[in-house]
């Protein structure tokens, strides 16, 4: 076992390649819907996909325009020409014996990434280049025989490949978070991680700390949560620390990730590594841009993570409020919208209630509303700032608008929530409770200094009140009353 | 000269019988692996009410059997695909149907067209129409033979280096390789993606005009067609034609020489003024086609796996499913081809082979360039000999090799080149002459050559 002592002792250097599914209509080199979701296998294909004699790949353009703005997004160079070229292997899942991918000259170059961790730093990660690509298909085993689904296959995806810049699993995990939201904020995918929109490689390595030279790294492949992004790189960073300790070499190899065991195991070593025979695709154009066509792809991103961040700071949020906020677009558009046509405490108070209410679902299923106009949540808001709702009630109303159309104002006199600040309404309470024999102990209390006493009278008039009285109100009623 | 303009005069029914009944009678050339006469008869029957019309209105053709078709196997001339029927068509097929020609059978040719004589047919070589102890060539034979024979007006090719031509100067008819990127490759079994072409064998060359006029144009499922530039054209005054010195050397077959220039002595008669240049680079050609070409196969045939379509091998492993497949379904000159293209593929090689190869590629390119800059034309023989007899090179691939150095610069430079009849030798065996153009020169080329035709 490594004891702390010894893993202190150690850096760990991690580089990230992620695939991005990008959310075009067609293939990347088909007419075949690129929606396999849900779809009976080998009904989302084409001739193409399917690798017949004669068939020749027609590029789409809209992935070429989702590129350049994921490299918008990444802080990349789009290039100028990019070109096309062929991974040769042979397996059931790949149709024509190759996969079309960018070899030597990728769509995106160089680039960063800065992602923030909770602890307020910030990793920042440079972007070696990224590609396009085409998916395979999908073998299912059934014991005997094998099946194969090309529903997938030719799906275009882009292959984002990060330099060697994090030393933390945290920083790992950051970084995986990090891009997410910058892809499927620039809408470049749908981002859906259950079913593989988005899936990381982590290659990492140890090293003595001071040491010039890096460790040998292993893969972990195919990791497809940010949570097990970061559980993936502490368990290497233990076992290669481990090997080392015990005088054993780290072998440069593939690895897989189970999130039941929590472990990676070794899938393939270095000398299995297959020769691709990489070679220029000559059915493929260069792909060529000029500056203006970049540009107009470009044009009308939407604003990303760090804008939000920016603009919130004035709201004065705990960095992980906004981070859960920003977890999903639209509450980030919401919350933006709301702090413009309202104000920083609206804003800042309905920030609170997204922020718990993801809180409450867990961040990568946060599909928790479908109403996302402005207007009802900074009303609701607005309402607790007049003292017209008690802050428990308009979490109440906020539960409801989440999924309604209706007016926060409608909501809370339907369930009779609004608060009275009406002062003779709550006068006649007070003083009915203050007559009760219940509360002569209270106030005898608060009479001879024992300020704490008046919690249980503000209490009662809460109860008679059912809970509309304004607390604050209250309590001043009974000071005035008993002095 | 056309011989299409007598189909058009006939009814189409009578022209798809009278050519699946020469078919027949010349069975013994194996230059037909398969009939269409279901679709072909019922295509003549609308082409008769009048529901079909058009330029080719009742024409009948044969393709080559690398083509797409319905209604008919698309083998090209493998194991791997001998029971393979296409679900689509070609783009060349889909336009010349659309102007009413019939397609009634398909032609043999070197499996995967992976040749130059026809006999590396899983169905066995196909013979020379002037001598059937001669190659048809290849690897478009099968398409060359039937247009000799007189069964069809034209016949479909396709040309990766030499595969049109070739086969058509070894049975006297008219081969077009256009230049790159004029006719679709779409639903032609790819060889080499970077110099496949589709072209036409044909009885004359206005006939060929008419073919390449209907089938060239801009396909959206072809990234790599060029917009459509083709059109017949009338010579404008005299030319400038450069005779390739390298090509008249004396590893030139004598009578193929003496043919050659005769043909140069009619283009002078004309008015045209020709000379002889020299071009440093073609000695390069067959080295960087043979590295080129065989990588480019290489990846292309990949696909045939025997896990979708196409022969499967009993196997008990996916990898024997693999390696059984393939052993079975190609023939040794594919897998020859296969092994040379993984093999300069490999890492540790791809700079040495494939990267240089390219490299050179490109200077010869160049050189093309300067030369038509002064030249609107070059000329030369299509292969060092007339047909060599069956077997004669089978046994010695560098030395079949060797009969495509002629036609594989035009290939590798996407120049348009076509091979046209001049003259036989004293046994009687057909010799053509090639003439090069600069890209989109296909028209002129054609011109200059109806003038002396």
């Amino acid at each position: 076992m490594a004891t702390q002592e010894m893993l202190d002792q150690y850096d760990m250097t991690i580089g990230i390649e992620c695939h991005v599914q990008l959310a075009t209509t067609s293939k990347l080199f088909s007419g075949a819907d690129n929606d396999a979701r849900e779809k009976e296998p080998n009904t989302a294909t084409s001739p193409i996909d399917f690798g017949l004699p004669g068939m020749l790949p027609v590029l789409n353009k809209e992935a070429i325009v989702l590129a350049a703005r994921a490299g918008k997004a990444l802080n990349s160079e789009i290039a100028h020409v990019s070109r096309f070229d062929r991974k040769h292997y042979f397996y059931p899942d790949l149709p024509k014996g190759y996969q079309i991918s960018q070899m030597y000259q990728p769509i995106i170059i160089g680039g960063h990434v800065d992602a923030p961790l909770l602890d307020g730093d910030t990793v920042t990660v440079r972007i070696h280049h990224a590609h396009l690509e085409e998916d395979a298909g999908k073998l299912t085993h059934h014991g005997t025989y094998s099946l194969v689904d090309l529903n997938r296959a030719g799906t275009p995806l882009i292959e984002i490949v990060s330099e060697p810049d994090i030393h933390s699993a945290a920083g790992a995990k950051a970084y995986a978070t990090e891009l997410h939201r910058l892809m499927t904020y620039a809408g470049v995918t749908l981002g859906n991680l259950y079913h593989g929109n988005m899936r990381f490689d982590v290659n990492l390595s140890v090293a003595k700390k001071g040491a010039t030279e890096l460790g040998t790294r292993a893969e972990v492949k195919n990791l497809n949560s940010f949570r097990s992004v970061e559980k993936a790189a502490e368990y290497e960073f233990i076992r290669q620390v481990e090997l080392l300790e015990k005088g054993e070499a780290i072998v440069q190899e593939t690895r897989g990730w189970s999130d039941a065991t929590g472990k990676t195991t070794s899938q393939r070593s270095k000398e299995d590594a297959q020769d691709y025979r990489y070679m220029p695709d000559a059915d493929i154009p260069p792909v060529v841009l000029s500056d203006e066509d970049i540009a107009a792809m470009q044009a009308g991103l939407p604003a990303l993570p760090a804008t939000y961040r920016e603009a919130w700071s004035s709201l004065g949020l705990d960095r992980s409020v906004i981070e859960s906020l920003l977890s999903t677009q639209s509450y980030a558009v919401l919350i933006s919208e709301i702090q413009q046509s309202f104000n920083d405490d609206v804003a800042r108070r309905v920030a609170h209630w997204f922020s718990s209410a993801v809180a409450q679902t867990g961040e990568e299923v946060a599909i928790i509303a479908s109403n996302f106009a402005p207007e009802g949540y900074g009303e609701l808001a607005e309402m607790v700032e007049k003292n017209e709702l008690s802050s428990t009630a308009a979490k109440e109303i906020f539960q409801e608008l989440l999924t309604s159309t209706d007016t926060p104002r409608s909501i809370a006199e339907k369930k009779n929530l609004l608060q009275v600040s009406d002062e003779s309404a709550i006068l006649s309470i007070v003083q009915e409770v203050l007559n009760d024999p219940a509360s002569a102990q209270s106030v005898a209390d608060i009479k001879a200094g024992q300020e704490k006493a008046i919690g249980f009278l503000v209490g009662q008039v809460m109860k008679k009140s059912q809970g509309k009285a304004n607390p604050a109100l209250a309590q001043k009623l009974i000071r005035q009353e008993l002095a | 000269m056309t011989v299409i303009a007598d189909y058009i005069g006939r009814t189409a029914r009578e022209n798809v019988v009278n050519a699946l009944l020469k078919a027949r009678e010349n069975e013994e050339f194996n230059a037909i692996l398969s009939y269409s006469e279901e679709r072909a008869l019922e295509r003549a029957d609308k082409v008769d009410s009048g529901e079909i019309t058009g330029r080719l209105a009742g024409v009948p053709f044969i393709a080559k059997d690398n083509f797409l078709t319905l209604g008919v196997t698309t083998s090209a001339a493998s194991n791997f695909l001998k029971d393979f029927k296409a679900p689509l068509q070609a783009t060349a097929i889909e336009k010349l149907e659309a102007e009413g020609a019939i397609c009634i059978g398909k032609a043999n040719l070197d499996a995967f067209a992976h040749g130059g004589s026809t006999e590396n047919s899983a169905f066995g070589p196909t013979k020379n129409a002037f001598n059937q102890e001669h190659v048809a060539g290849g690897s478009s034979g099968g398409s060359a033979v039937v247009v000799a024979l007189g069964i069809v007006p034209f016949a479909l090719g396709s040309d990766t280096g030499g595969s049109i031509r070739q086969p058509a100067s070894f049975n006297n008819v008219v081969g077009i390789k256009p230049t790159y990127g004029t006719v679709s490759r779409y639903g032609v079994v790819a060889m080499a993606s970077s110099t496949d072409t589709i072209g036409v064998l044909a009885s004359s060359i206005e006939d060929a005009e008419l073919v390449m006029d209907i089938m060239s144009g801009q396909d959206t499922k072809d990234m790599t067609t060029l917009p459509d530039f083709f059109a017949p054209a009338q010579l404008e005054g005299p030319k400038k034609i450069g005779v390739i010195k390298e090509f008249m050397d004396e590893g030139v077959d004598s009578e193929v020489k003496a043919a050659t220039e005769q043909y140069i002595e009619a283009l002078k008669q004309k008015g045209h003024v020709v000379e002889e240049v020299s071009m440093s680079l073609l000695k390069y050609a067959l080295a960087i086609y043979y590295i080129v070409v065989p990588a480019e196969i290489s990846s292309n045939l990949g696909r045939y796996d025997g896990v979708r379509y196409g022969a499967r091998a009993e196997a008990g492993t996916l990898g024997e499913l693999y390696g059984l497949s393939r052993d079975q379904g190609f023939m040794q000159e594919n897998k020859r081809r296969i092994m040379i293209g993984s093999y300069v593929l490999s890492s540790g090689f791809f700079d040495a082979y494939y990267l240089q190869a390219q490299k050179a590629r490109t200077l010869l390119v160049d050189e093309f360039n300067t030369l038509f800059k002064t030249y609107d034309a070059l000329i030369g023989p299509v292969a060092p000999t007339p047909a060599f007899k069956l077997g004669e090179n089978t046994s010695d691939p560098v030395k079949m090799y060797l009969a495509d150095i002629m036609t594989v610069p035009a290939s590798l430079a996407g120049l348009p080149a076509i091979s046209v009849p001049a003259g036989k030798s004293q046994n009687g065996l057909p010799i053509g002459v090639q003439l090069i153009g600069a890209r989109k020169s296909d028209a002129l080329l054609m011109a200059l050559a109806k003038e002396v035709e």
